[in-house]
Order: C-alpha cells, then sequence, then structure tokens
C-alpha cells in the first residue's frame, strides 16, 4: 500500500509517506515483507496458508535438494492471503512465485504487466501441456493465455445429501428438476429443510447461482460476462435465474432463517449431518469438513451427486461449477525466471500428485486416475475426478472469475435477490450497471 | 536527552517547582508528538490525498479531481449506509446512556456486595470485540443457538439476525453490552466527585430519593454525560468489528454501517481511492459531530459544575 505513493506525488506527500514507512517498517521487519525478489540465491513463493501446505513445503524441500536457487515458502493464514498479496505485489518486496484462483484473481496482476506469460513454456513442454486435465488449464487462464500451473486439488461443487433422510422417505436422490421439486416437497412435508444454504457467507448462495445459470443457459452465458461483456448480465438466462431463485426461496426449499445460518462456523453442514436439512450444494471440501465434524456421518450416511437438470435449460448436465484447482503464477520481475518455471514443472511430476492424493486431495494431472486408489476416500475422489474429467466445461467460481470490484458487488447484490431485498429485475439491472 | 528535568534542577523542592515553572519544557511532549504525526496525522494526510485518486493498490495512483467525492453524494450505497451508521449511533446512545447513568450512579454508591456485583458488570469490557461478535453469533444461530430454546419465551423470533431490524439491533445491542461497563465506569467516577453536602442539604428540605436525584445527580453529571456521549458516538461511528463477524454487512445490505462499507471498498473491491473518500467523509463528520456536542453541552466554555459552592 505505502510504496504507490513513493512513485508519485509531491515531495511533500513522499516525505511523509518515507516517515511513515520508516516506522512502519520496524514493525513489518520481522513479517518478512522484505524477502523476495533479490539477487540472492533464493524465490519467494506466498502460499495460501491451510492444512495443505505441507504438501507444498514438501515439494519446496525437495527442490532446494538439488537447485542453487533455493525457492523459500511463505505460507500466509486464509483470510489474510488475498489482502496480504495485493499490497505485497504493489511493493517492491513482491513474490516471485504466487498461489492464485487463476481468472479474475489475477486480472489486475495481468493488467499492469506483473505476470509472466505462461503459453508458450507451457505448450513447448509436452509434461506441462499434456500433464494436467485440459479444462483444468483452460479455466486459470486469461484470454487464451495461460498464466498459472495447477499445483493443488480440485474443488467442483456437488449436491451432498444425507442417505438415511433419503431413504427413510423413499426417494431418490434429484436428477431432474421434477426430481427436485419432489423432494422439495417430500421434506417440507416432514418438517426438514430441503436445501441446507449458509446464506449469512453469502459465497454459498452463490453456487446456486452458478450452476442454475450453467444449466439454463450453458457456460456461455457466463463467459461473455467474464470477459468483460457487463451487458451479459441482460442475458434471459441470467432472469430467469434469479427467477428461479425467488421461486425455490418461495417454494421454501432453503427453510425461512438461511438468511442467518452460515458456513464457516459449520451452521449448515451441522443441519445436514444432524438430519435437520437433507441436501446441500457445497464444493468438495464439504467431505473433509464433516469427516472432521461428524466423522461416522460422514463415513455413513454423507452421499454426493451432480447437479440435476433444470426444466427447459440448455446447458449440458455434466458440465462442473467450482474451482478447478489453484495454480503458480510467476512475477514478471523474478530475477530467477528459469529456476521459477523448473519449480513449476515440479507440480506435473508423479511424487507431487502422489503427496497431494495422500492429503486427500485430488490432483488435476491426467494420470491421477491410477493413484486415488491410495487416498484416504477411494470412492469419494474417484467419482468427484471422473466428474471433472468428463465434464465439457468447468466453470470458476465467478467470485474468483472476475475481478473483485465487479465480484464484490455481485456477492452483495445476490445476497440481497436472497434476502427478499431486490426482485430478479433489479437484480439483473444492479449487475447491468455495476462498474 | 539534553532536556533538563526541572525536578531535578530544582533538588527536592518540589511546591516551588510547580508554582513557578508550571509545565515542563516543550522537549517532553516531542516523542508524543512524533508518534502522533506518525500514525494519526500522516496517515490521515495520506488518506485525504488518495481521496482525490483512483488507486487498486498495484500501480501508482492517479489523480482524479472531484469524481470520488461527486460519485460520494450521488451513490446511494453510501447514502443507505450513512442513514444505517445515523440509526445504529442514535440506537446505540439511546440504549447505553440510561442504563450506564443509574448502574453508574448506583455504583458510586455505599451498598454492601456493590464491589462484588461492580466486578461482576464490568466483565464484558475485558473479552475481546471479537470473542463477543463470535460468541453471540453463536448464541443466535437460529437452528442451534440458546435463541432457538428461548427466544419464542421472551417474543424473540429465533431468525432475528436474518432480519434487516433485528440484525440492525443486534448489532446495536452487542456493542452496548460490551461497552456499557466503560461509561458505568465514567458515571461512577463522575458521580463520586459529587460533593456530600448537597444530599445532605436536599434531606434536610426533604427531598427524596427520586428528587434528589433529578435535581442534584443528573445535574452535576452534565460533564461526565458530554465526555460519555461523545465517547459513545465517535465509538458508534467507527464501529466494525461486531458487523464484519456477525452480519459481513447483511441481510443484503441491512447493516452495511459507513466503516464497513469503506472496507468493504478499500479491502474487496480494491477501490481504494473512493475508499479513502468514505473515510475521509466519516473522520469530518465524527469531528463535526463531537464539536458540536462539546459546544452545545456547555462543555467548551468550562463551567464548573460546583460554580456558587
Amino acid at each position: 500500500m505505502r510504496s504507490g505513493i513513493f512513485s508519485q506525488g509531491t515531495r511533500t506527500t513522499r516525505w511523509a509517506a518515507a516517515g511513515a514507512a520508516l516506522a512502519l517498517a520496524g514493525i513489518l521487519a520481522g513479517c518478512g515483507s522484505g524477502a523476495g525478489g533479490s539477487g540472492d540465491g533464493t524465490l519467494t513463493a506466498y502460499v495460501y496458508g491451510d492444512d495443505a501446505v505441507k504438501v507444498q513445503q514438501a515439494a519446496v524441500d525437495t527442490f532446494n535438494k538439488t537447485s542453487d536457487v533455493k525457492v523459500k515458502l511463505v505460507s500466509v493464514p486464509g483470510t489474510d492471503y488475498v489482502n496480504k498479496l495485493r499490497s505485497a505485489m504493489g511493493s517492491p518486496g513482491a513474490p516471485d512465485i504466487f498461489f492464485n484462483w487463476g481468472g479474475g484473481s489475477i486480472k489486475p496482476y495481468v493488467d499492469s504487466d506483473d505476470l509472466l506469460d505462461l503459453t508458450s513454456t507451457v505448450n513447448e513442454d509436452p509434461a506441462l501441456k499434456d500433464g494436467f486435465l485440459p479444462s483444468v488449464m483452460t479455466a486459470g487462464g486469461l484470454d487464451g493465455k495461460i498464466y498459472g500451473v495447477p499445483m493443488r486439488g480440485m474443488q467442483p461443487v456437488m449436491l451432498f445429501y444425507n442417505k438415511a433422510l433419503f431413504t427413510e422417505h423413499k426417494i431418490e436422490p434429484p436428477k431432474t428438476w421434477e426430481d427436485l421439486q419432489k423432494a422439495i416437497t417430500t421434506f417440507k412435508n416432514a418438517g426438514i429443510t430441503p436445501f441446507a444454504l449458509g446464506g449469512s457467507d453469502k459465497w454459498p448462495e452463490l453456487m446456486w447461482m452458478e450452476y442454475l445459470l450453467d444449466r439454463i443457459g450453458g457456460p456461455e452465458v457466463f463467459r461473455r460476462i467474464q470477459n468483460g461483456d457487463t451487458d451479459g448480465w441482460g442475458d434471459p438466462a441470467v432472469l430467469k435465474t434469479a427467477r428461479t431463485v425467488e421461486q425455490l426461496i418461495d417454494d421454501g426449499a432453503f427453510g425461512k432463517n438461511f438468511n442467518s445460518v452460515d458456513y464457516g462456523n459449520g451452521g449448515a453442514p451441522t443441519l445436514l449431518n444432524k438430519g435437520k436439512a437433507a441436501m446441500h450444494l457445497m464444493g468438495s471440501w464439504e467431505y473433509s469438513t464433516q469427516l472432521g465434524k461428524a466423522p461416522e456421518f460422514a463415513a455413513k450416511d454423507l452421499g454426493w451427486t451432480a447437479f440435476p437438470t433444470v426444466a427447459g435449460g440448455v446447458g449440458d448436465p455434466a458440465n462442473v461449477v467450482g474451482n478447478p484447482t489453484n495454480y503458480w503464477s510467476v512475477n514478471a520481475r523474478t530475477k530467477h525466471k528459469d529456476a521459477a518455471l523448473a519449480f513449476l514443472r515440479t507440480m506435473a511430476s508423479e511424487s507431487y500428485s502422489k503427496a497431494l492424493v495422500d492429503n486427500g486431495d485430488i490432483p488435476t494431472t491426467s494420470d491421477a486416475a491410477s493413484m486415488l486408489s491410495t487416498s484416504p476416500n477411494p470412492a469419494f475422489a474417484n467419482d468427484q475426478y471422473e466428474m471433472v474429467q468428463k465434464a465439457p466445461s468447468f466453470t470458476l467460481s465467478w467470485d474468483q472469475a472476475l475481478e473483485s470490484r465487479y465480484a464484490t458487488p455481485l456477492l452483495t447484490e445476490i445476497s440481497k435477490l436472497f434476502a427478499g431485498k431486490s426482485t430478479p429485475e433489479q437484480f439483473v439491472e444492479a449487475m447491468k450497471a455495476a462498474k | 536527552m539534553s532536556v533538563h528535568t526541572p525536578h531535578a534542577e530544582r533538588g527536592g523542592d518540589r511546591k516551588a517547582a510547580v508554582g513557578s515553572v508550571g509545565r515542563p519544557p516543550v522537549g517532553w511532549a516531542v516523542p508524543g508528538i512524533l508518534f502522533f504525526a506518525l500514525f494519526a496525522i500522516v496517515p490521515l494526510a495520506i488518506a485525504v490525498y488518495l481521496s482525490f485518486t483512483t488507486w487498486d493498490g498495484l500501480d501508482s495512483p492517479a489523480l482524479t479531481g472531484l469524481d470520488n467525492w461527486t460519485r460520494l453524494f450521488k451513490d446511494s450505497e453510501f447514502g443507505q449506509a450513512a442513514w444505517l451508521t445515523l440509526l445504529l449511533t442514535t440506537i446505540s446512545w439511546a440504549f447505553q446512556t440510561p442504563v450506564a447513568l443509574l448502574l453508574g450512579v448506583w455504583a458510586a454508591g455505599r451498598q454492601r456486595s456493590r464491589a462484588v456485583l461492580s466486578a461482576v458488570f464490568f466483565i464484558p469490557l475485558l473479552l475481546s470485540t471479537t470473542a463477543i461478535a463470535v460468541l453471540f453469533h453463536a448464541l443466535l444461530d437460529p437452528n442451534f443457538g440458546v435463541v432457538k430454546e428461548i427466544g419464542p419465551w421472551i417474543g424473540v423470533d429465533p431468525n432475528v439476525m436474518g432480519s434487516s431490524t433485528g440484525a440492525l439491533l443486534v448489532v446495536a445491542f452487542v456493542g452496548g453490552w460490551q461497552f456499557m461497563p466503560f461509561h458505568t465506569l465514567i458515571y461512577q467516577g463522575g458521580a463520586r466527585q459529587i460533593p456530600e453536602v448537597l444530599y445532605q442539604a436536599a434531606s434536610i428540605d426533604g427531598a427524596g430519593m427520586i428528587r434528589q436525584f433529578f435535581h442534584i445527580t443528573l445535574p452535576q453529571l452534565r460533564h461526565t454525560m458530554t465526555t460519555s456521549s461523545v465517547l459513545m458516538i465517535v465509538g458508534s461511528l467507527t464501529y466494525f468489528d461486531t458487523v464484519l463477524i456477525m452480519t459481513k454487512g447483511g441481510p443484503g445490505t441491512d447493516t452495511t454501517i459507513l466503516p464497513y462499507l469503506m472496507y468493504r471498498t478499500g479491502f474487496q473491491t480494491y477501490d481504494l481511492g473512493y475508499a479513502a473518500a468514505i473515510a475521509t467523509a466519516l473522520v469530518v463528520v465524527a469531528t463535526g459531530l463531537s464539536l458540536l456536542l462539546v459546544r452545545f453541552s456547555g462543555f467548551g466554555s468550562m463551567r464548573s459544575t460546583r460554580e456558587g459552592m
């Protein structure tokens, strides 16, 4: 944040900023902000700090054994990651390599020429080009160019359900819109919330919008929006999606109090595992969440399936939305480009995929299928991999695919739509007007 | 340090030092001034400067003149946020002041078990805001929180956090619950300063407890009330953490108060120029309100509450 001020402005502001920076330097010195980018033979890599970091740390350790240029992994705690990266990228202490979600999450960096274009590197290297699932490789790019190499597991959004409840009420998990409506009526009559929804976190509501629009209008509708055409929100499919949401809410599909239920603190997952809700549309991490919260339920009664078809929709029911994976991107100003690329190549290696599998992740490499038998949950891993492998299109979560200046208003507008504070028509108008 | 301390110069003669020197040399204030300048004035000046620019945090800020400011006055979201902030401030003040005042006056007395109860009342202030917000969020969970069990008994809808009015009231209540002990403490201190002789005179004249409260305690606490109110109002204007943790500005945008709107614009949308404009507007309003309050309450003229005694 501070460094931008140095490059411009009057002498006074520069001095003022220098003074402030000086004072802060002492405080920040311990945070590793000053690291990276320097010519001392190290590459700084920022990674989203969660349980999976140990897999990346192991990869870094292996790489450092043979490389002259050492990689230094900086694990930034999850909630701070986006902000910390943003501030660091605008400063001389920017990382050389960093974790991201592809798409809109890297758009600002691409726009300010901060990223290395990896298109030719990937295309000239069969290990990278054929090493990963094509839908995953494309989803992380921008304007047909590749800026990132997949480095973690896939996270498609799936429909999770409580098997015991479905057996008890003698119905099958929904495959079509008709099934879904039947399930809503059945469960509502039994006093069970048909779908758990963590509305206070907003992004779980987004998942419904993503799948509904994909099923109703196909992935092209959002692709147009993602490519920067805000008029794309005016597509009739968007209005139909918003109306479908309104209808679902009126039908009581999410119960009455989903607005104050959250995902983060365990509200929605608990509804599912306590049998108070029958289904839950969520990212594949729901499996490990349930495994942690209610191991018995996860092992016995947790079922999963694809999102059903929507009546009159033109989208392929095999399409998937969610987070295809995470990517490593390289800072264009790095002093050790070759070493950085060499490190990225290790992501396609069999040993790295194996490490991901052992951690419970499902790698996005093309040969991952053969390794999944050693996964802690082979059945779930196989279904998930197959779902993504067969998907003609994998739409990246909208809040990651769009730049934050569109994504934040989008989440707000969706929250208003679900809370009944705006009509489907108002939602469309507001999104068209977002700037 | 080249600065001599007056005490050292004058040896043990402290009385003389107070009388003739009055104040220590300016050098004593330098560390404080420097610190304040670096961490308050400079960032404030930078925020004002940024409010005239457009900046995404990556490239250099580009001057755009008054763009952010004209946008501010046309932005319906800003308007709503300003209204909600005003509402929250009013509710917080109206909720906290009477309770803190009564508790404070009570705590200033010499009843039995007063000290123990005062200590208990003080506990909320010792907890971190984040912990309190997380705690209340759990209590108010519509499916698994306490509110599901006891809510219907006391006429509270378990989905209180899901309704617009409910969410705002909850935010005001949680803030009040946390900061009331602090204001109680201020009122306790104020009430202890009231000379006992006033009450003795009133009792002789036959005034009961209630009359004493309205005719002695309240007027005597005038300045205390101003202090507490300024702190309360400025506190409500910059209220943020509870909203972030409990409601995230929702449902919809119904608890998106100005500080949260600023955070969302700055650190989620990365429209740092516009966020700086919101922040600057907030500073101006908060300063203006405090000045107004001080002026109209007669606090500024420094008239003693003991005049004529």
